[in-house]
């Protein structure tokens, strides 16, 4: 499957910006002049990228470069932090997500968002998954709990956490509370999924569950990865984009990316000079 | 590896003070609840929850006491409580980052530290002097301003402890902020809140200066809010300004209770906070 995607990469000319690169697959979020501050810190510069739809795109580059400010804009979980703010824009299905009038819990609801420590909500495993859910739908409770098995499934979690799932999501272990939030996020079944470096608190074995799972869901969202790991980004994502001092100096295909670079700072980063 | 001689002195050396220090602060808790007790111990009888405060020369108990401090405590908590986690979440969460807030956070620091006396003067003019009488009301209303800053206090600290990251996940699923903050920030919070409550609970039970101008005291059994309403600590205040031995055994009985109260309920409060770690 990897292959033939690689395989089905076509450049298309005079749309696209230097940076770009167009796929055979449509965009899924079109990302165009994006400029984030962090109060007077200027955080993103002038950032156009076009992720596509049906793909894991890794976000690679040394700490402080922006990577995972970009997917804190591309779900507005900024916005409850006074002093930051976003110019530009994003755009999903053509319509530009940072504009004040798309509704925030819609916008929410199809960009999923699983963060770097796993983050538990200190109730039983059924309603970490449930709660979201019940906002969004008015279930039964044979509907509702079918969900959750559901979600739970997608997440690889269920053989693990179904006899004990009033059991509270605390007890889990890193993993598996990671799983959990996966789970939590699939169930309201959103298109684009953000990981905001989702192994890096986790042991080996929990990871490549992690990194399975990727594999998996990849077919039916759109995941954008966030990670520090750079044989991470090569195993799991078929787009990569390489961030420095919030910028964006070279998107492509990963095997591009970690093969052959166009950019020097890219080359300098990818073999360990720095970073 | 030795440890030097010098180090080993040191560290006995502020073992013993640290020692010395816990010590001195049991001295005096476990002298208050020996001596209430010793010159209580005569009037600590089944009577004591039974009977009414006696008239001079005659025995009795501290039941009307007891019953007045239960519902003035019981109505300053029902005023109090949910108002404080309230406001405490205002300035935890809707309000956090706004200056409204912050005047709001410091008048409530000043209202923290008000003299309860003075409390009891704002009330007596606002409730009483309308009014036109003491009543159980104006107690509870006057108990419920002292509780009210307490838990705004102990909710707003309870609520900023709950780690950014537990927010930003909720608010990530796409849930509004009042769901938020009720079904997740609540419920991790949860143990420090009523932590926060039970303390302003122990606080208001020994509060005598509000009521003296507020409920006043009632010598006779009265289940009625709307009229003078005996209490314990002004019993106590009175009985023991008297000259009669029997209301001093029984201002000793009373305070002894009043004390076992407020060391029961503080130690709820360390169960409580255990178990929400």
């Amino acid at each position: 499957m990897n292959d033939t995607a690689t395989a089905l990469r076509i450049a298309v000319p005079g749309n696209s910006g230097p940076s770009e690169i167009r796929t055979k697959m449509p965009t899924a979020i079109d990302i165009r002049d994006l400029d984030f501050y962090y109060g007077k810190s200027h955080a993103l510069k002038d950032v156009s990228m076009a992720v596509p739809a049906n793909g894991v795109t890794a976000i690679i580059g040394p700490s402080g470069c922006g990577k995972s400010t970009l997917l804190r804009t591309i779900n507005r979980i900024y916005e409850i932090y006074p002093d930051q703010y976003a110019a530009g824009s994003i755009a999903i299905d053509g319509r530009n997500v940072l504009d004040r009038r798309y509704p925030l819990s819609e916008l929410r609801r199809r960009v999923g968002m699983v963060f770097q420590k796993p983050t538990p909500f200190p109730s039983t495993i059924r309603s970490n998954v449930a709660f979201a859910l019940s906002y969004y739908e008015r279930l039964s409770k044979s509907e509702l709990d079918a969900r959750v098995e559901d979600a739970l499934r997608q997440a690889a979690l269920w053989d693990e956490v179904k006899d004990k799932l009033s059991d509270s999501a605390l007890s889990l272990s890193g993993g598996q509370q990671q799983r959990l939030c996966i789970a939590r996020t699939l169930a309201v079944r959103p298109e684009i999924i953000l990981l905001d470096e989702p192994t890096s608190a986790l042991d080996p074995i929990s990871t490549a569950k992690i990194e399975e799972l990727i594999h998996e869901l990849r077919e039916r969202f759109t995941i954008v990865i966030v990670t520090h790991n750079m044989q991470q980004a090569a195993r799991v994502s078929q787009e990569t984009a390489f961030f420095h001092l919030g910028e964006l100096i070279e998107f492509g295909s990963t095997s591009d990316i970690f093969t052959n670079p166009r950019e020097q700072r890219t080359k300098d980063y990818i073999t360990g000079r720095f970073g | 590896m030795a440890i030097p001689a010098r180090r080993r002195v040191a560290d006995a050396a502020a073992f013993g003070f640290a020692m010395a220090a816990t010590l001195f602060g049991l001295f005096w808790l476990f002298w208050i609840l020996w001596t209430t007790l010793r010159q209580g111990a005569s009037a600590l009888t089944p009577q004591l929850f039974s009977d009414m405060t006696p008239p001079p020369g005659s025995s009795g108990g501290l039941l009307n006491a007891f019953y007045g401090s239960a519902v003035m405590i019981a109505l300053g908590l029902v005023i109090g409580a949910p108002i404080g986690v309230a406001a405490g979440t205002f300035l935890a969460e809707h309000g956090r980052y706004t200056r409204l807030a912050s005047v709001v956070s410091f008048i409530n620091d000043i209202l923290l530290s008000a003299p309860s006396i003075v409390i009891g003067l704002f009330v007596y003019e606002m409730v009483v002097v309308t009014a036109g009488h003491f009543s159980g009301f104006a107690g509870g209303i006057a108990l419920a301003m002292i509780l009210l800053p307490i838990v705004v206090r102990t909710t707003e600290e309870a609520l900023r402890l709950v780690p950014d990251q537990m927010r930003e996940a909720g608010f990530a699923l796409g849930l509004p902020r009042w769901r938020v903050t009720r079904q997740i920030l609540y419920k991790a919070a949860l143990s420090a809140i009523l932590t926060g409550i039970l303390l302003g609970v122990a606080r208001i039970a020994g509060e005598t200066a509000p009521l003296l101008f507020t409920a006043l005291n009632n010598q006779f059994w009265s289940a009625s809010l709307n009229g003078p309403l005996a209490n314990v600590p002004v019993v106590i205040f009175q009985y023991a300004m008297s000259p009669y031995d029997e209301w001093h055994t029984l201002a000793w009985a009373g305070a002894f209770v009043l004390t076992a109260f407020v060391l029961i309920l503080n130690i709820l409060v360390r169960l409580l906070a255990r178990k929400g770690k």
